[in-house]
């Protein structure tokens, strides 16, 4: 059994990303002017200073930009090993996020792996960890 | 006789060099103080300014337990100048602040010291409590809730990069540590880190920390300070012999995170040291790369353009071209791996040192006179380029 996942605190800029979850959305701010997202989230746009942010439920699929099999317990209790990752977003420019790669074999980690959101809930943060997908026809176009 | 507008490294201290000291922070930056002012030709009542970085951290005392308030007031410095800071590009960036402020007349001979004490704190946590949080805020928000706590973690993504795009091996990674190790045994202030050179076989032997670093492609705890003292030019008369410019510095940052940007800001970083001087790659006779994990002295490599972005690892393969005898010495004191995690300012210890020929047996051949010594990986990073010319 795992520690408790260390817990951030929740602000005006953050709240919607870490409690996103809760309605199944991964939410990235996106600028309502220029269109572009800003992750860390803020309230203003980093690409063109507007205020006009809100959260944008963003597809929840991408891909393993690059990852890291954890192997050090970090904590007391961690279970180890572990992939540890950043995912692209599918649809969402110049946005990484650091994440883990659940429910498979630490060793079927792959550059390129195709990957979708999947949420752990603790005490009402909605942590967006990733697991392995297979795109239907629909998906996986960036 | 130096110029007026330039500034110099004309003295290097360090205390003793060790794991769970028991001798106090300030007693170790005292050591390290009083060997670079005998080694300036300087005393106390001469020096004009502090620098350090990132000043006193209040909150995990071990990292940075000696505020630059402190200093001024133990050695009863009038000081015209002082700074500490974390919020600039890297460690070696308060060195760099010292120079801009000799070469704008601001001081005369300014105290450069970085005291670490990591390693003595955990072990006197009454004296040194942990950092107690109760959330996290801030950038670790973005990575602490995956686990990824360590900086390992984050740097290692960037490694594994390098193994998957070009094809990087554990056996030119391990390189790096072999050449540190071989070079702190040849130095006596490292007796403490390193008690034999590794080995390829015990690097393989090594646990796991975070793919594809092991326990041996990451630096520890260390409790140390070191000292450079920076003078202004026109100030050279009042010092030993035997100064070392610092003739340009560098520290540029195009996105201030550890897992946005696709490069390190070492890359913008070694880009730009070259635009603010004449000197080029080809003509430095050393480098002195930080190397708190193994990883970015490759990245170091590759963004002072000593190799094409994706060949760093190929340049360090089988260790001849970086050891001591070899075109460019690496870290030739021993790094943060072999020598401790004295965090970055090890590299101007020893650029300066090599620089003015008083590396004893691990003495660089062939009179060397320039170096790059820098510091930091991710979104911190901090050049220096120093010349005795």
């Amino acid at each position: 059994m795992n520690p408790p996942r260390p817990r951030p605190r929740l602000d005006a800029d953050n709240r919607a990303f870490w409690t996103g979850g809760a309605d199944g959305n991964l939410n990235i701010m996106k600028c309502g002017d220029c269109g572009q997202y800003t992750h860390p989230p803020r309230q203003i746009c980093r690409h063109c200073q507007s205020e006009n942010m809100a959260p944008d439920a963003v597809a929840g699929t991408g891909e393993v930009d690059t990852y890291t099999i954890n192997y050090q317990p970090w904590m007391p209790e961690l279970e180890v090993p572990f992939v540890i990752a950043r995912v692209k977003l599918d649809g969402v420019p110049d946005v990484i996020l650091t994440t883990n790669i659940v429910n498979c074999d630490v060793e079927d980690v792959d550059f390129g792996d195709k990957v979708k959101v999947t949420f752990e809930e603790q005490n009402g943060i909605w942590f967006p960890l990733f697991e392995k997908h297979v795109p239907n026809a629909d998906e996986g176009v960036a | 006789m130096g110029l007026a507008n330039e500034a110099y490294i004309t003295g290097v201290g360090q205390s003793e060099v060790g794991v769970r000291l028991t001798r106090s922070p300030m007693g170790l930056t005292k050591d390290a103080i009083m060997e670079a002012i005998a080694d300036a030709g300087l005393t106390l009542e001469q020096i004009d300014g502090v620098a350090s970085y990132p000043g006193k951290s209040h909150g995990y005392l071990g990292f940075s337990p000696v505020g630059v308030d402190e200093v001024i007031e133990q050695f009863g410095i009038k000081a015209r100048w002082h700074f500490g800071g974390g919020e600039i590009p890297a460690q070696l960036s308060a060195i760099a602040e010292a120079a801009n402020a000799v070469r704008t007349g601001q001081a005369r001979h300014i105290i450069c010291y970085r005291t670490v004490y990591e390693a003595a704190a955990l072990s006197r946590p009454d004296e040194f409590p942990a950092l107690q949080r109760e959330t996290v805020d801030g950038f670790s928000q973005w990575t602490a809730p995956f686990f990824a706590i360590s900086a390992a973690c984050w740097v290692a993504q960037y490694a594994q990069r390098q193994t998957k795009l070009y094809g990087m091996t554990r056996e030119q990674l391990a390189q790096v540590a072999l050449n540190a190790t071989r070079n702190a045994y040849k130095n006596p202030r490292a007796r403490a880190i390193t008690k034999e050179p590794l080995t390829l076989e015990k690097y393989f032997s090594a646990r796991m920390i975070s793919s594809p670093f092991c326990l041996y492609d990451c630096d520890r705890f260390t409790d140390c300070s070191t000292v450079v003292i920076v003078s202004a030019g026109d100030a050279l008369d009042e010092v030993s012999p035997n100064p070392v410019r610092i003739a340009a510095s560098a520290g540029k940052v195009d996105r201030w995170s550890w897992d946005q940007p696709e490069l390190m800001a070492c890359y913008p970083t070694g880009e730009d040291l070259w635009k603010k001087t004449d000197y080029k790659p080809k003509d430095v006779d050393t480098v002195q790369f930080y190397d708190g994990f193994a990883f970015f002295p490759i990245g170091w490599l590759e963004a002072l353009g000593f190799c094409e972005i994706g060949e760093g690892h190929k340049f360090i393969e089988g260790g001849t071209r970086i050891a001591l005898d070899g075109e460019l010495p690496l870290n030739t004191g021993g790094g943060q791996i072999g020598a401790g995690r004295l965090h970055g300012f090890g590299f101007a210890h020893e650029a300066a040192t090599q620089l003015r020929g008083k590396g004893g047996e691990r003495q660089i051949p062939g009179d060397p006179k320039v170096a790059v010594a820098t510091s930091g990986g991710g979104p911190l990073a901090a050049a220096l380029l120093l010349a005795r010319d």
